[in-house]
């Protein structure tokens, strides 16, 4: 049986394996396609809509959409391009971004994302939410004013047992993602590395390490997000 | 009828501030007030946050000497990590962060001299105000302008090169530094090619003094006199009596030159200085607490530096350093206009520093970064191009950050920077029949001396409009000029 799909991204023919998401066929194709929440092993939700893109005249998520033959994906146009944008100047104006003294400025996703779509001035007005920092445990800081609740801390970071270190508190706009308090008291470094690396803004940071990386070293400095992919 | 002035906003200054003249009913100054009408509130906001963001953090206070923000903040990291008081870095960390300091302070002494106050001695202080700012120094004397531009630049480059960027960057982190300086770059800034080299800036530092020690030649009678007062002189220098915008102890002398504050250890600044609120002004007002408020106010910069200091230790600055000490023979000098004088003795000190760092091989070391025990209280000072600068932070069990107190170099130019006002208004407008535009800028040429940097934030070309309003004792507006 063959395996392998064909469909079009921006008109060019996208050979994929069945199976694949359109995300993951774009990105073996050079073909890139944003994404925030989505992480590599885990299994995508499409809950930030980074990914959207147009099927068939259709608004749909990349990262959980599986390839068809003879779909006509839209990704790359003004339309879509808008969306992404709005998407990334709504998380900036629910949250407190201060990216001039934030650690994780040029590591950070959602502020790649920022300047790869050129946000200047949210279109939305700043919430300013009350949010805190949790700085109470010994490996940890997590600042809720960054958090972007897209789950991958949950989703990914467990110790040899599987039990998550983090969980959602609260619902609706006092949702937010907390650390286990008993857990958090026996977090190892390589642990609290893991989840600030996985965590795609500045929410989850590892105590006294600040900054320690040069400017024009870090992820984003010379390049912009999804470089690395497209050909 | 009592008149008063209104100078708003005070141009070629950083920042935001206003004067106002209050004038009797015989034209007489009877009061003067430089209010700062800014508010931040980054002691207030900084609180809660890990305190190893304090560096990058603060350092937002300012746009022109961010660089003085983030050292001082770091010195005092370096305390809460168990990393000393100064001396605990290895010596990669400490000379990176001088270098940092060094390339800081050559370019802000510069941007003042050249751009903010060149324009007064090259069209004088009554020149054509359409002329007097930094495009008519280019128009009117083309090397000067590109020798300001230049060595600003070059300043910026060594910032770039030991923080990571130009304005704002990450290089000073608690207990050290984040980088240090490769081969390729130190080469870049030895011997990049004219006229962005080590040697060139030597020699253009010299240059400017000269040029600012020939006006003061032609000129001797009104720089020596424009709002020459004594006062205390307060700054860090080494423990041996060395300048040192760094590292140091505590030193103030009064006007004859005798100790009231002895090489003091500033980890306990709040035991010598107080800082007294006034109604009218968003700047507090420091002073020695054994002193008190009345006679305790002090200056800082650079000619408070050169007063408090027994020597600088490189050669062409010493040199420089002993004729303008012999001017006043040896006793403190208390002339306003003087801080021009003593602020291109610091530019031709920094890049002799600049110099010799850069042929050392310790900026090559690995040894970035160094941490002992905890503590949950530190301060750290540094000289900033404007004065002394303090940064105290206290943390929690947590690493929170829960209490900032700094006090900003202009702010301890508070008391001395009115009485230079008041001084000038007084010897400019008493009497006179009609308040012209180069009485009020010689009010302004009066604040610009001190380079005060009001909101620590940036107007470098001085363009703002002048404004200035006599209203009547009802506060009715009677005159209104504008420039």
């Amino acid at each position: 049986m063959n395996n392998t799909i064909k469909f079009e991204i921006d008109g060019k023919i996208i050979e994929a394996e069945k199976g694949q998401t359109i995300v993951e066929a774009a990105q073996a194709n050079g073909i890139y396609i944003p994404t925030l929440c989505n992480f590599s092993g885990v299994k995508p939700k499409g809950c930030c809509r980074m990914c959207t893109i147009k099927i068939n005249n259709k608004f749909m998520t990349a990262c959980t959409t599986p390839v068809a033959d003879g779909m006509e994906v839209e990704n790359n146009t003004e339309e879509i391009t808008d969306i992404r944008k709005s998407i990334i100047e709504l998380l900036f104006v629910s949250g407190n971004h201060f990216c001039p003294a934030c650690e994780k400025s040029g590591n950070c996703e959602l502020q790649a994302l920022a300047y790869r779509y050129q946000m200047m001035v949210p279109r939305f007005p700043f919430l300013f939410p009350q949010k805190g920092v949790d700085a109470s445990s010994p490996k940890i800081v997590k600042d809720q004013n960054r958090c972007i609740s897209c789950k991958r801390c949950i989703k990914t970071i467990e110790d040899e047992k599987g039990r998550k270190y983090f969980a959602y508190k609260n619902r609706g706009n006092k949702l937010e993602v907390v650390l286990d308090e008993e857990m958090a008291k026996t977090m190892t470094d390589e642990i609290a590395q893991l989840a600030m690396e996985n965590c795609p803004v500045g929410s989850i940071l590892r105590k006294e390490i600040g900054y320690i990386q040069p400017i024009g070293t870090r992820k984003y400095d010379k390049k912009p997000i999804g470089s690395e992919i497209e050909v | 009828m009592p008149k008063k002035i209104t100078i708003e906003p005070v141009t070629r200054v950083e920042g935001h501030g206003k004067v106002t003249i209050m004038l009797d009913d015989f034209g007489n100054v009877h009061d003067t007030r430089l209010h700062i009408v800014e508010f931040r509130g980054f002691e207030r906001f900084v609180q809660g946050r890990p305190y190893w963001e304090a560096p990058v953090l603060v350092q937002r206070l300012c746009g022109i000497c961010p660089v003085s923000h983030h050292l001082a903040a770091a010195k005092a990291l370096d305390v809460i990590v168990g990393a000393g008081t100064g001396h605990g870095l290895t010596a990669v960390g400490d000379k990176m962060r001088r270098l940092m300091h060094y390339g800081q302070f050559f370019q802000s002494h510069v941007l003042h001299f050249f751009h903010l106050s060149s324009p007064d001695f090259l069209f004088g202080i009554d020149g054509d105000p359409a002329l007097r700012n930094i495009i008519g120094v280019a128009q009117a004397n083309r090397d000067l302008a590109v020798q300001g531009v230049m060595m600003r630049k070059y300043g910026q480059e060594i910032i770039a090169k030991t923080a990571g960027k130009k304005i704002h960057g990450t290089g000073a982190i608690p207990g050290g530094i984040n980088k240090n300086l490769s081969i390729a770059e130190r080469d870049e800034l030895l011997n990049g090619p004219d006229p962005l080299n080590a040697d060139k800036m030597v020699e253009w530092s010299v240059a400017a003094l000269e040029f600012f020690k020939d006006y003061h030649r032609n000129n001797k009678a009104m720089v020596d006199t424009f709002a020459a007062y004594p006062s205390n002189h307060l700054s860090m220098v080494r423990e041996d009596g060395a300048f040192d915008i760094y590292h140091g102890v505590l030193r103030a002398v009064d006007n004859d030159g005798k100790r009231i504050l002895n090489d003091v250890d500033y980890q306990d600044y709040d035991k010598y200085i107080e800082e007294e609120v006034r109604s009218w002004s968003y700047m507090k007002f420091p002073y020695l607490k054994d002193l008190g408020t009345e006679k305790g106010w002090y200056r800082v910069g650079p000619l408070a530096r050169l007063n408090v200091c027994d020597f600088i230790p490189s050669p062409l600055a010493q040199k420089e350093f002993e004729e303008f000490r012999a001017y006043t023979n040896g006793k403190p000098n208390g002339m306003s206009l003087h801080y021009h004088w003593a602020r291109l003795i610091e530019v031709l000190h920094c890049a002799e520093m600049i110099r010799d760092l850069l042929n050392d091989p310790d900026l090559q070391n690995e040894d970035l970064v160094v941490k002992g025990e905890k503590k949950h209280k530190g301060v750290g000072v540094i000289e900033a191009p404007r004065g002394t600068l303090f940064h105290h932070y206290e943390i929690n069990d947590d690493d929170q950050i829960v209490k900032a107190n700094l006090i900003v170099s202009t702010t301890n130019n508070n008391e001395p920077m009115n009485t230079a006002v008041n001084l000038t208004a007084k010897s400019f407008m008493n009497g006179q029949k009609e308040i012209t535009e180069p009485m009020m800028n010689a009010v302004e040429v009066a604040i610009r001396a001190y380079d005060p940097c009001l909101s620590c934030a940036t107007h470098a070309l001085g363009k703002m409009p002048l404004e200035v309003t006599l209203v009547n004792a009802k506060n009715e507006v009677i005159d209104q000029k504008n420039k």
